[in-house]
């Protein structure tokens, strides 16, 4: 049990909110809440920390942050010990440990079932969904952190707003070139080409890839594994015809696109849904280098 | 405050379609939305959209087969509109890039599904609604259509004449879940109610965990009725430890279901002689837990679901899926072993009464999709019939909500004059009664001075209501959490307004619904940030749950009759003479009537004749 965790609660409760809290508005009514919140918070929390241990529990050392609560500004780690049911995920331990002991734990999750993409925490240094993930393929204490490379805004919420902006900065949607005359009449695409791109179509977006990507991590203009699987997706549909294809090549060979790549699979081996997304790179690489476009 | 055509509260499937509707429709669009769109509950759908598209159907196939999967409760109009629909609206998302999976021709594949008569299912792969939400998000990203992603709706901004049919929906008032700034969102054409099930009031659901009726509650709230609450589906094949969904491809690809004696049961104890697996699904959950409860179930708990005998080629082609999430959330390989499976929450028949154009009784407030009941559905939803209605409904709502006339609605909507009112029912309780303080039409008093409402008024009292009643709950210093008063709602929920139900078990729930409404009183929000405070959220989210499960309980209980989904101990018969009709509660103002509205049977051309259900 960590002995610094347990000073920062502790502060004086006389002591004013930091000037800083003046800077986001908070009146001083909120600072009183605040504060008083605080205590009750500290409290609770110790009270998690001094329950005994049951024989079969799961302990989490859970990162902690949150830039206007004064305990938590300072990054920190928490100690949980969640009772061990059979089948029990990352994701349930988490959602045990809020409800029962820690309302302001903060996580996002919805649909529990890998499809969501919401989920996406650095469990035990990698990059995994918390739902698809048994604590009992986990060495204990299991560190649950938030994605590494990308801002936290408290807890282990990190600010996708870059990843999204990386995804939609390849075009990420289907361009026809001809269409069926009727509006029942489907385009026709072989199974072979759909066996294709199917992978590719499996992305949730979770950001794994991105988070796990060194390159990515030095170079902030980099599209990343999961546009460019994006972008994949659609540049190997037959239904959208060459034209549009060599579009796409033409953003994904820019400065900061597929080039920047190093193969190091790192993409590949935490992607939660499979995706050969390195492979998807090199194919788009070969790609471009057929069309006889330039490189860098 | 910001301010546009039409705001879309919701971006999954219905929403994202009603975006681009109106958005073709010429108008200024905003979607609003919890989750971000990609996150959204449609993505976990995995069978198909029915659609009537191959030589050998047609939509009055389609129809007739969902009037007879409704149990004669669905409205023809409606149905027959979905019918029409689907087939164009199904070949609109080819068009947009969905990766369907083909025939070796090229063209969609289509397959079997429970209670259909035609193998109409589209589909892509198991994961079906993965790729619909996904191609209408690249949709919305393509037409530039503005998102507010992580903006909780906490309520709607609505003018507060006396009778709600009188009434307008000028907005939202929405909190920043980032930030926690509470903003107005005006909405100059209409308001898209597209916010999904309400699943989460059960405590074993196939449902997400943002799946809590939010737009169901607060279309209540502001006086619109709730349609056919009691019609809850429970999906008979659901993993036993979470709840997640195992597709009804699998039973339509000829997967069979075993008791733990290694009987077919649906068939060798008679459940369904003719359609065996592929009944609809109230049957088959029916069959599965009298399997369980007569101790021929596997551990006393569940039955096997067992796809081996379909080979590992045409598994990994069609169902993959299905061996990922089996793998991974029951430590099951069904390539080599049956899967547990078990009946489970899945979906809402019922919800925020529309009409086929998707307009509700508030002049400017429409609904789409799960949330909306525009009576397609009835007492029983085919597998397959809910993509279709979300890309239909949320397509035509869309369009009426920008201005496009999509010709008068059949449906009515709203209390109207001369209805049959329920008013010797025993009810346990008061129905939403105590407990919460009044929020809604209340709390955005116009001043009544008047036709012409003064809108910006309307919108700012809303904000004004709502950031009081944040700073009340965060004023607070101690109290109930919200986790506990949902866990004790899901919990009484599964007890007792389940597959079977009873009038005991039905008040025995409605009066812990009570005492959950009696604790919210209480109830508290421990996190002090304003930053990502989900505290706070799930606080405002209980508050709906308690909300929908009252019209759930109260439905389940004056229904006292065996119809679709709704099975009661009392009576084992399907009642037509009393009960071809809907039942309707609606809330005004805190005080809940329950009264009726007769099923609509007849279509354009043919009047549907109920007749027994048979699979």
């Amino acid at each position: 049990m960590s002995t610094q965790q347990q000073e920062q609660p502790e502060e004086p409760e006389s002591q004013e909110a930091p000037t800083e809290q003046e800077m986001s508005g908070l009146s001083s009514p909120q600072q009183t809440r605040l504060q008083r919140k605080q205590e009750g918070l500290a409290q609770r929390e110790q009270a998690a920390r001094d329950a005994e241990p049951e024989e079969e529990t799961a302990h989490l050392k859970v990162f902690r942050y949150d830039p206007e609560v004064e305990g938590k500004q300072e990054p920190r780690f928490d100690d949980f010990h969640v009772p061990l049911e059979r089948g029990m995920t990352v994701l349930d331990a988490l959602i045990y440990a809020r409800d029962e002991f820690d309302p302001s734990l903060t996580f996002r999750h919805s649909c529990r079932q890998a499809i969501c993409g919401s989920d996406a925490f650095f469990v035990n240094g990698s990059q995994r969904l918390g739902c698809k993930t048994q604590l009992s393929e986990l060495d204990q204490p299991i560190r649950v952190e938030p994605l590494p490379h990308q801002e936290v805004v408290k807890d282990l919420v990190v600010d996708m707003e870059h990843f999204y902006d990386q995804m939609h900065s390849v075009e990420p949607y289907f361009q026809e070139e001809d269409l069926p005359a009727g509006d029942l009449e489907e385009q026709r695409q072989t199974r072979e080409n759909r066996e294709k791109v199917k992978m590719s179509t499996r992305c949730i977006w979770c950001a794994a890839c991105m988070s796990s990507c060194n390159i990515a991590a030095g170079d902030n203009e980099y599209l990343g594994p999961a546009a460019i699987n994006k972008a994949y997706r659609f540049a190997m549909d037959d239904r959208e015809g060459e034209d549009i294809k060599e579009h796409r090549l033409r953003i994904l060979e820019q400065e900061h696109g597929v080039w920047r790549c190093q193969t190091q699979f790192s993409c590949t081996e935490v992607c939660p849904k499979d995706i050969p997304l390195t492979e998807h790179i090199q194919e788009l690489k070969r790609e471009a280098v057929k069309k006889n476009l330039k490189f860098w | 405050m910001y301010e546009h055509d039409v705001i879309v509260v919701g971006a999954g499937g219905a929403g994202l379609r009603a975006a681009i509707g109106a958005h073709e429709a010429g108008a200024d669009v905003a979607m609003v939305t919890k989750l971000h769109p990609v996150r959204s509950h449609t993505g976990a759908a995995e069978g198909g959209i029915n659609a009537a598209l191959r030589d050998g159907d047609d939509w009055e196939l389609h129809a007739y087969d969902t009037m007879k999967g409704s149990d004669y409760l669905g409205d023809a109009p409606a149905i027959e509109t979905l019918a029409k629909d689907a087939p164009e609206d199904t070949i609109t998302l080819e068009h947009w890039g969905m990766p369907f999976s083909r025939e070796e021709d090229g063209t969609v594949s289509q397959r079997p599904f429970g209670g259909l008569s035609f193998p109409r299912t589209t589909y892509a792969g198991a994961e079906t609604g993965h790729h619909l939400l996904h191609v209408l998000y690249e949709q919305v990203v393509k037409r530039g259509i503005q998102v507010y992603d992580e903006w909780y709706v906490m309520n709607l901004a609505v003018t507060d004449e006396p009778d709600p049919n009188d009434r307008t929906c000028h907005g939202v008032v929405a909190y920043d879940v980032q930030s926690g700034v509470v903003e107005g969102f005006k909405a100059n054409k209409g308001v898209i109610l597209a916010t999904g099930g309400p699943g989460q009031a059960f405590d074993h659901t196939t449902n997400a965990v943002s799946c809590t009726g939010d737009g169901n509650a607060m279309a209540y709230r502001a006086g619109v009725p709730m349609e056919d609450m009691e019609f809850v589906q429970f999906h008979p094949t659901t993993l036993p430890s979470t709840g997640v969904l195992i597709s009804e491809g699998v039973r339509g690809e000829g997967g069979i279901l075993y008791n733990e004696l290694g009987e077919r049961f649906m068939f060798e104890h008679g459940y369904a002689n003719n359609a065996g697996e592929l009944a609809s699904r109230d049957v088959v959950s029916r069959a599965e837990l009298t399997e369980v409860n007569q101790g021929r179930g596997v551990e006393d708990e569940y039955v096997h679901l067992d796809m081996r005998h379909l080979g590992a080629e045409r598994i990994l082609d069609r169902l993959e899926n299905i061996l990922h999430l089996a793998e991974d959330f029951e430590g099951v390989d069904g390539l080599v072993e049956p899967m547990p499976v078990k009946p489970g929450q899945h979906y809402e028949m019922g919800g925020i009464e529309t009409d086929e154009n998707g307009e509700t009784c508030i002049s400017g407030l429409y609904a789409a999709g799960e949330c909306a009941c525009v009576s397609v559905h009835g007492a029983n939803r085919l597998g397959g019939n809910a993509l279709p209605e979300l890309v239909v409904f949320g397509k035509r709502a869309g369009r009426h909500a920008a201005g496009e006339d999509l010709g008068e609605a059949e449906i009515e909507t709203g209390y109207a004059e001369g209805v049959e009112e329920e008013t010797d029912v025993d009810l346990p309780i008061t129905p939403g009664e105590a407990g919460i303080e009044p929020t809604g039409a209340d709390d955005v008093a116009a001043d009544g001075s008047g036709q012409v409402a003064d809108v910006d008024g309307v919108l700012a009292r809303a904000v004004e209501a709502e950031r009081d009643r944040v700073e009340r709950l965060m004023e607070k210093d101690d109290g109930v959490p919200h986790a506990e008063i949902r866990a004790k709602l899901q919990k009484a929920m599964t007890a007792d307004v389940n597959v079977f139900r009873n009038e005991e078990g039905i008040k025995r729930a409605l009066r812990t619904i009570r005492e959950c409404r009696e604790e919210y009183r209480d109830v508290y929000v421990a996190d002090p940030s304003r930053t990502f405070n989900t505290d706070l959220q799930m606080t405002y989210e209980t508050r709906n749950l308690i909300d929908v499960a009252e019209t759930i309980a109260l439905g389940a209980l004056v229904r006292n009759e065996f119809r679709g989904a709704h099975w009661r101990q009392e009576n084992q018969e399907r009642d037509d003479e009393n009960w071809l009709k809907h039942t309707m509660i609606s809330w005004n103002g805190g005080k809940p009537s329950i009264w009726y509205r007769p099923v609509i049977l007849e279509g354009e051309e043919k009047t549907y004749e109920p007749k027994i259900r048979s699979y």
